[in-house]
């Protein structure tokens, strides 16, 4: 990923910056530039809570390229509150642990890297809650 | 609008096919096609590709391939919506003679897999999903597919073995296909213990790496007697997108795309799910059959997987899905799969398709899929 | 005008990796290892985890603690680390851009084997004081690497500490009483450009260089302020391993007590520039009103730095806002074998390197 690319990007996987339909309230995550629910196009800016459930998950055992040291990781789809769902990979769990409904908390990790010369890419990963 | 109707179709043996090339390839399988309907020249041509820039290093093949067709100076579109190209450029070609601009078009799908590496063509197939969302991730397509799958197991109960089912009913059938990249049977237990891809699906519940291509093609209704064949007419055609991003979707475990592109061709065609005889469906990982066959109002939301168990979508069942052998067994050349299946449904509906056959196939429907949803393009042909 | 943490937060690595299982590779005796380091296990980190993702989330847990400060007020943000993820691209700018205190900030990365931490509190303390920020956050973060089959391997471990700086009288936590520095150069550990492992002086490691270094900071900060051992509730060292502070702190006056809170190693392992700064947060998370801190720092080549906290009310109200340092050296964990572990540790050659 070219690193202009990937830096685009850093609000949203930094900070999970999404934003919310000024008009009828829907959260896009990433943002738009208009709503697909009412068409308007003002939104405002804020941050995503960094707790939720896993929606659905899997367990990746044959990766892409970028990913083969990483393997077997787990995959998941994320709810947070707000009715917005995003996708994480499932750190710091016994595959046997997982399943819908989990509570989790978003970590900042290392997404990836183009090997060992190219920019390292970050973001964020769910982890279960246990407390 | 005018009707339309196949009168020649063309698909060459599908599988790793390395002594030819992406132009042989379709040339081969076009040729077929034109042989079949007894035609000259034609009009105008589709040709759906998922990437041939990335799977062959070569864009413009619209113009490549009208080229090497020696159809030189005729109107050459390459079609692109992931796994639904070939539906997609079915569509287009029948909308273009529907409409009059053409008379004799030639829709054809092709892909040539097997140059790259296995991680190369892995990625150029990711690029179908979200990259910047999903990909970024570590999703790769059976990845994503296995994520519906655990949903809709968790929400409806369907089983593991429902999903091989797909696989060993796709098989059995696909064994009579003499094109088909693997036409042998497989078991449950083979599909359940083959190695793991993205729990829960395993190898054997994933479309194949194919080299293959496919072309059929369509004239108006009233000038088919002119034609070696008799014609079998499109009567619905539908189209439809949702987001781009698993995430996005409403339901985890629907596809509205299929819904939405399956209700536009049932309107058309004046028809509803209990009218089609047969379908060819886009069981690119056997869940996606499952959750297909209930977006096309075959069975109900979660119905799906009981229904393959208990035989309802085998060649002699209620509503027989995949005799083709599907992606599964007959193979997956992405672009190429959209125009296979109506390959499949013509070949039933004229009573050529030997040990395939459906018993009084009349309406036949195909549906093709891009990427984990995003995009889907149903047929309803009839025989005429 | 009063200058302290205003939040503190740890991160640790769920990771575990016993002094056995590492001994079993190498056909070492395992008891006297532990015996020797005073030593159980380490803490390793994930291979999606590194100097940066650590000291981001030590810093939100430092955020939690702050009562909620606003990030754009954040005037600074320094790590101090020998493990910085890139050669030439500064670990601070990625966790102030996580944070959202860019673009009107300062960041600077902090480099001094184990004490690169206690720099940039160091620093984001003088600052404030300064009156040049409102806000400065200092964070020690290390994956640091040991040679497979050396006595530091089963040492080098990973984790995080970060301390926001501070003169809200509301939001003190710890006011920072005193501070003073002790430096010469002292080639006891050192890693050259480009190479994979570091080097040490074996022997030469302890008593020229820890003790000399360590006591030469806290005897100049009793002098400086008038102070004796007596006088503070809780002393923290720096913790190559779980002897040396135990012998500095005899040596220096203190008692077993005092030491004993802050020194974390025995299960956590060497956390390089987050050693006692992460020693620090498990002293906070039990201080008391009142409580007076000892702190001082060792790096390599060689320097400690020394402060001297007082604790205030507000200790209460703020440390079960964000996850105890007790709760992340004991409940969060999970065991790795060797292999897994060459792996998270990216040890094992692969292809095209």
């Amino acid at each position: 990923m070219p690193p202009s690319r990937a830096w685009r990007d850093y609000p949203q996987r930094y900070r999970l910056e999404a934003a919310r339909c000024k008009q009828c309230g829907k959260v896009f995550y990433p943002p738009r530039l208009v709503c697909d629910k009412c068409g308007a196009r003002q939104f405002e800016t804020f941050r995503l809570k960094d707790e939720g459930t896993l929606a659905t998950y899997t367990i990746i055992r044959t990766p892409s390229q970028e990913f083969a040291e990483e393997a077997p990781f787990a995959l998941g789809i994320v709810e947070i509150e707000d009715g917005v769902r995003l996708m994480a990979q499932v750190a710091d769990v016994e595959f046997d642990e997982l399943r819908v409904g989990m509570p989790v908390k978003l970590e900042f990790r290392r997404l990836f890297s183009e090997g060992s010369a190219g920019v390292i890419h970050y973001g964020h990963k769910a982890v279960p809650i246990r407390r | 609008m005018r009707d339309v109707a196949v009168i020649g179709v063309g698909m060459q043996k599908w599988g790793e096919l390395w002594t030819k090339s992406l132009r042989d390839i379709f040339v081969e399988s076009a040729l077929l096609a034109i042989d079949d309907a007894g035609i000259d020249h034609i009009d105008s041509m589709y040709v759906g590709s998922m990437s041939s820039g990335l799977f062959s290093g070569q864009e413009h093949i619209g113009s490549v391939l009208t080229d090497y067709l020696g159809q030189k100076h005729i109107p050459g579109t390459r079609v692109e919506s992931a796994c639904a190209s070939g539906g997609l450029a079915f569509r287009l070609a029948w909308m273009e003679v529907a409409s009059g601009v053409s008379d004799i078009a030639l829709a054809g799908g092709v892909e040539k897999m097997t140059d790259i590496s296995g991680s190369d063509a892995t990625y150029a197939l990711a690029t179908a999903a979200d990259m910047d969302w999903e990909g970024i991730h570590g999703a790769t397509f059976p990845g994503l597919y296995a994520l519906m799958a655990v949903a809709h197991m968790n929400r409806y109960k369907t089983t593991r073995e429902q999903l091989a089912m797909v696989a060993v009913k796709n098989h059995k059938h696909g064994a009579h296909n003499p094109r088909a990249q693997f036409p042998f049977p497989v078991t449950v237990e083979q599909v359940i213990n083959s190695v793991k891809v993205a729990d829960p699906l395993n190898i054997l519940d994933c479309s194949p790496i194919t080299d293959g291509a496919a072309a059929v093609i369509l004239v108006p209704a009233d000038m088919v007697s002119n034609f070696n064949k008799p014609g079998v007419k499109v009567i619905g055609s539908g189209h439809a997108t949702d987001t781009i991003s698993l995430c996005q979707r409403e339901d985890l475990t629907e596809l509205k795309a299929v819904e939405l592109a399956a209700k536009r061709a049932y309107e058309m065609a004046g028809k509803k799910p209990e009218d089609i005889d047969f379908a060819e469906v886009h069981d690119c990982f056997t869940i996606a059959e499952i959750i297909v066959s209930e977006s096309l109002g075959f069975f109900e939301a979660g119905g799906g997987g009981p229904a393959v168990e208990a035989g309802e979508t085998d060649r002699e069942g209620k509503i027989p899905i995949n005799c083709s052998g599907g992606l599964k067994s007959k193979g997956h050349p992405v672009g190429a799969t959209g125009i296979a299946q109506i390959v499949e449904l013509t070949e039933q509906m004229r009573g050529d398709a030997g040990g395939r056959q459906v018993d009084n196939a009349r309406i036949g429907l195909a549906q093709n899929m891009g990427g984990s949803g995003g995009s889907s393009v149903v047929h309803i042909l009839e025989v005429m | 005008m009063r200058v302290g943490i205003i939040g503190y937060g740890a991160h640790i690595p769920r990771r575990r990796i016993k002094v056995e299982e590492i001994a079993k590779v190498w056909g070492a005796d395992a008891p006297s290892y532990k015996k020797g380091l005073e030593l159980k296990q380490k803490s390793v980190p994930a291979l999606d985890e590194d100097t940066i993702t650590l000291a981001v989330e030590a810093a939100r847990n430092a955020l939690k603690r702050s009562g909620g400060i606003d990030t754009r007020d954040i005037g600074a943000v320094y790590v101090g680390s020998e493990s910085h993820p890139y050669a030439v691209k500064p670990s601070g700018v990625s966790v102030a851009e996580a944070l959202g205190a860019t673009p009107d900030c300062h960041c600077a990365d902090f480099e001094f084997a184990c004490k690169a931490g206690t720099e940039g509190m160091f620093v984001a303390y003088g600052l404030v004081k300064a009156g040049l920020i409102k806000y400065g956050l200092g964070i020690g973060a290390d994956t640091s690497q040991g040679a497979p089959g050396d006595a530091l391997e089963y040492s080098a471990a990973a984790g995080a500490a970060a301390f926001i700086m501070g003169a809200d009288e509301d939001k003190l936590i710890a006011t920072i009483d005193e501070t003073f520095s002790w430096m010469t150069d002292t080639p006891d550990f050192w890693r050259r450009e480009h190479k994979f492992y570091p080097e040490h002086g074996g022997r030469f490691t302890g008593e020229p260089a820890y003790f000399r270094t360590t006591k030469g900071a806290v005897n100049g900060i009793l002098e400086k302020s008038g102070m004796k051992p007596e006088d503070f509730k809780f002393a923290v060292f720096h913790q190559p391993n779980g002897k040396f502070p135990k012998r500095v702190g005899k040596m220096l006056g203190f008692t077993p007590e005092q030491i004993e809170v802050g020194r974390v190693v025995p299960l956590l392992g060497n956390t390089y520039s987050a050693a006692s700064p992460i020693g620090l947060t498990a002293i906070l998370d039990v201080a008391e009103p009142g409580d007076r801190i000892l702190m001082c720092s060792y790096g390599s080549g060689a320097g400690s730095d020394a402060f001297i906290y007082t604790v205030t009310e507000r200790i209460n109200e703020v440390r079960n806002l964000a996850p105890t340092t007790r709760w992340l050296l004991d409940e969060n964990v999970m065991y790795l074998e060797y292999g897994e572990y060459a792996k998270y540790r990216r040890k094992i050659r692969m292809r095209g390197e």
